[in-house]
């Protein structure tokens, strides 16, 4: 957005952070499949504000009738949890089978589990 | 070198779309210039859109406009198919018989020319589709309710970018008002009743297209506005498309489109 752009409700562009950059910004796509299931995260597209990252993620991610719902958020506004850190966050889980409901059968009738 | 494959003719078949032949079987001959002309608009603006395939200014628009020359070919293969043989009358027609408006074929120039081409078209052919949905013709029901959603979806796109680049930087304000200049002229054009037309209008499957101009420049002007452009200045309208006259740019597009199947005209892939 250039010189003539006054603030406008469309959406804001996210910054990026440490500096300015001559691309679009990133957005990352969640289409929800059918009613009653998740959004479940797709890709990402540029786009340079909110309605255009929507529809770029309608044209990209749902033209073989993959969605009934799409939501595109900032990538600058995920919050990633830290790579140095994967000792501490997930290897205490390892331990704990008992965690794991396996000692149940799913009917065949549920699908989404 | 080894002689091309003979052309398969189908049986009774009527050669519609050939130079002077008469109108496709027992169809009445307005009915049909209608179906060609709405088919006509759709294939060449498709093809043309097709064009940016590749070369788009960046990845995500390439697909869109891509997305958007599918949906046209896709419109233009059930008007044509219910015109006539659609492979044929898309592949098998000289330029005098195309009876597309002016505007879907004037070139794409910049990214801001075809958003302006596509906006000043695709606002129209929303309009009309939306009267078509109400025609006294089947089958121009079925198609109108079908293409209506994905045509709103054009117009959505073309206002949403229309106004982007009008209040955008200062360059693409520029390209933006330079697009819609260089497609003003064929304005007009869409809203010309000629003898065809009227008589599509007095047989009641089509709308009168003078009726839709008052919505047509409202809408427009709501976008443009919005966008920060001034409408440029009414030229002297160029007309002549729906009877074949054409620019030289559909030659040329005519040429690409047309070079494989008439060149092999039994070729499968």
């Amino acid at each position: 957005m250039g010189p003539r752009s006054r603030g406008r409700a469309r959406g804001e562009a996210p910054r990026e952070e440490g500096g300015v950059s001559s691309d679009w910004p990133l957005w990352e796509v969640f289409v929800r499949a059918k009613g009653g299931l998740s959004h479940r995260h797709v890709g990402s597209v540029h786009a340079p504000d909110a309605e255009l990252a929507l529809r770029h993620a309608r044209d990209t991610y749902t033209r073989r009738l993959e969605g009934v719902s799409l939501w595109v958020v900032p990538s600058a506004k995920i919050v990633a949890s830290d790579p140095d850190e994967v000792g501490e966050l997930f290897e205490p889980a390892e331990s704990k089978i008992y965690r794991h409901p396996t000692f149940y059968d799913i009917p065949d009738e549920v699908k989404h589990i | 070198m080894a002689s091309l494959p003979p052309i398969d003719v189908p049986k009774g078949a009527t050669g519609a779309g050939a130079f002077d032949a008469p109108a496709a079987g027992e169809r009445d001959a307005a009915y049909f210039d209608y179906l060609l002309r709405l088919g006509d608009d759709a294939l060449v603006l498709g093809q043309r859109l097709g064009e940016w395939c590749g070369h788009g200014p960046v990845l995500e628009v390439d697909i869109s406009l891509a997305n958007l020359a599918l949906d046209l070919v896709g419109q233009a293969t059930l008007l044509l198919n219910e015109a006539g043989d659609g492979d044929r009358l898309a592949f098998h027609r000289d330029v005098l018989d195309f009876r597309n408006c002016l505007l879907v074929e004037q070139p794409n120039g910049d990214f801001a020319q075809t958003i302006a081409r596509h906006l000043l078209y695709t606002t129209w052919q929303h309009i009309l589709l939306q009267r078509l949905t109400q025609s006294s013709d089947r089958f121009l029901r079925e198609f109108a309710h079908k293409a209506v959603k994905e045509v709103a979806y054009h117009r959505d796109l073309a206002s949403e970018w229309t106004i982007r680049l009008g209040d955008g930087t200062e360059e693409s304000a520029r390209r933006m008002a330079g697009g819609l200049e260089w497609c003003w002229r064929f304005v007009p054009e869409l809203f010309e009743v000629d003898e065809t037309m009227q008589a599509a209008i007095d047989a009641g499957f089509a709308p009168d297209p003078r009726e839709l101009e008052e919505e047509y420049r409202s809408a427009i002007s709501a976008v443009l506005s919005e966008a920060e452009l001034q409408p440029p200045p009414d030229q002297r309208p160029i007309l002549g498309g729906r009877r074949g006259h054409h620019s030289e740019h559909l030659g040329h597009l005519l040429a690409v489109m047309q070079f494989l199947p008439r060149t092999y005209p039994d070729a499968t892939w």
